[in-house]
């Protein structure tokens, strides 16, 4: 078995076995556990594109937001009507729960595209603001649709996600994400990103490479909405803003563009420093905002500046 | 082989080239020189897509390519190696030379065109597993070329090979220039501000000013044009 089918399979047998003692966890680290695969998905996906590709998207929660919202829409429609009060058996919430997030992401995928196609002919700063007002567009949309709750949001959505769930989501995420770009095909992202005129002279279409990193991306930003979602059992558009956005771009410069691995463990970091610093309450997020300046000026190549060894197929 | 017809390209509202026309013959070494600014670079690029004419046409063996994007003009074997060595610096020596043959799928042929590659350049399989940012500049020009070879190419254009490397190293380069259309038959155009080595090796010449052909005819003979001695040959 080629190392990166072994190290996945690996990971979903460690995802599986953590979560059955998952009934035993304090529910705080089971909700900071939950909180940092999601986040991993995210950044990991995100550096496809920002990290990777070298576009500079900043409209990541955005996407995230389609998957949370469709997702949940599935999964608040069928569950009640397939499983009556009962709420069904664990395999079949588990195959609805799926079939829910996978619309969720084709979702935002189609979404990715949408946004992808025309802007990704702008160069770097018009990128980030068409991405930026993208998912604010996304936001005042769910906030004026009243199928979706509103400005209130969805609630009671079934709690769906498990430890497992997220754990395994983010394994996969990472498994495709590193084939992708190991494979023959996907070291035309790199391509991309270190010389567009060089990639076209030697037949690359850029723009096609761009526009499939784009919705890459966003697909698994959807899958981490849709887990998000039935996590939290609750969601508002103001939890899919642009700060939102900003943080996931951080965690992908800091873990260092285009470096998986740095960027997994910038997303860990990224995810347990706000709740390192609880104890400070009402400074805890000056003296955050303050630790990634720091961080910033001190690393600027990113925290880790180390290279994921290279696992290729071909 | 590539035919060039009343040529317009302009940036914005400054025109670059203002009509310029050209042939190239299968299997000669072409060359166009020319000072700064005079347009080369935009020639190359309209010609190979990464630009869009405002108004002429491109015509490769006896095909109009006017309006097609660089990828497929690639594809039909039109290769160009841009000027300031973009190479993928990210990538290994190994990597950037797989990019050059992504558009063929035959892995014996790819094979190949890799033998060929390390016949011209040995240096370049000493380098296999290194970072092409981390090469020398006459290292980068010879991955450069090499990556343009990996993909069967039946014309190539070399924007100013010569640029920022050392002296020595130039010559080596542009006999391998004549050793490639030599022995693979592939037609050659060369873009070059150094101009006394591109008259010697190329058959034909074009000289370019302020984006208009100035000048055009046998190399041999160009080599003694009063006028271009006095400008581009040092008197
Ligand atoms: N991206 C651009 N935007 C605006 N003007 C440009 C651009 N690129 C080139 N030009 C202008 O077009 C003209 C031709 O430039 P070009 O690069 O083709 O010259 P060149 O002959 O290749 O010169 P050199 O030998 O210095 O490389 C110049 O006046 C240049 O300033
Ligand atoms: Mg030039």
């Amino acid at each position: 078995m080629p190392r990166p089918h072994l190290a996945l399979l690996i990971a979903l047998l460690t995802a599986f076995a953590i979560s059955q003692f998952s009934d035993h966890f304090n529910p705080y680290y089971l909700d900071v556990l939950a909180g940092i695969g999601i986040n991993v998905i995210l950044a990991v996906s995100l550096n496809l594109v920002n990290g990777y590709t070298g576009q500079f998207s900043l409209g990541h929660a955005g996407f995230m937001s389609v998957g949370a919202y469709l997702s949940a829409a599935v999964t608040l429609f069928f569950a009640p009507r397939l499983f009556g009060s009962d709420g069904g058996t664990a395999v079949q919430q588990g195959v609805l729960f799926l079939a829910a997030l996978l619309v969720g992401g084709l979702c935002a995928a189609v979404a990715g595209l949408v946004v992808g196609v025309p802007s990704l002919r702008l160069k770097g700063d018009y990128l980030a603001l068409v991405t930026l007002g993208f998912g604010e567009i996304i936001r005042v949309t769910f906030q004026n649709v009243e199928k979706l709750g509103g400005a209130l949001g969805l609630n009671a959505i079934p709690p769906y996600t498990t430890l497992f769930w997220v754990l395994a989501f983010a394994a996969v995420t990472i498994f495709i994400i590193t084939c992708l770009v190991n494979s023959t095909y996907g070291r035309g992202f790199i391509a991309t990103h270190d010389d567009e005129i060089a990639a076209e002279a030697v037949g690359l279409n850029t723009t096609r490479y761009k526009i499939v990193a784009f919705v890459v991306g966003a697909f698994f930003a959807g899958i981490a909405g849709g887990l998000y979602a039935h996590f939290k059992t609750t969601i508002t558009p103001g939890g899919f803003d642009f700060t939102k956005s900003i943080e996931i771009v951080v965690m992908v410069i800091l873990g260092g563009m285009g470096n998986t691995l740095g960027v997994i463990l910038a997303a860990v970091l990224l995810t347990l420093l706000p709740e390192v610093l609880r104890p400070v309450a009402e400074y805890r997020m000056i003296l955050y905002s303050f630790l990634l300046i720091v961080l910033m000026i001190a690393r600027p190549q990113g925290l880790f500046a180390f290279k994921l060894p290279k696992a290729r197929s071909t | 082989m590539l035919s060039v017809s009343d040529l317009h390209v302009s940036y914005g509202a400054i025109s670059a080239l203002a009509g310029i026309s050209f042939e190239i013959a299968q299997g000669a070494i072409v060359t166009l020189i020319g000072g700064n600014g005079a347009g080369k670079t935009t020639a190359l690029r309209t010609i190979s897509g990464l630009l869009r004419a405002r108004r002429g046409r491109i015509a490769f063996l006896g095909e109009d390519i006017t309006a097609l994007p660089a990828h497929k003009i690639v594809a039909r074997g039109l290769c160009h190696v841009p000027e300031g060595r973009m190479i993928f610096s990210n990538l290994t020596v190994d990597e950037n030379l797989a990019m050059g043959a992504y558009l063929l799928h035959d892995r014996a042929l790819i094979a190949q065109n890799r033998d060929y590659v390390f016949g011209v350049f040995p240096r370049l399989k000493e380098r296999l597993k290194q970072m092409a940012g981390t090469l020398s500049g006459g290292e980068q020009q010879m991955l450069a070329i090499g990556r343009a070879l990996m993909g069967n190419p039946r014309f190539l254009m070399l924007d100013e090979p010569s640029l920022g490397i050392a002296p020595r190293l130039i010559g080596t380069i542009f006999e391998k220039i004549v050793e490639i259309n030599r022995d693979r038959g592939i037609t050659i155009l060369l873009v070059e501000q150094n101009a006394n080595l591109a008259l010697e090796i190329s058959r034909y010449a074009y000289v370019l000013e302020t984006g208009r052909v100035a000048l055009q005819g046998e190399s041999a003979q160009l080599r003694t044009e009063p006028l271009l001695k006095a400008t581009y040959l040092g008197g």
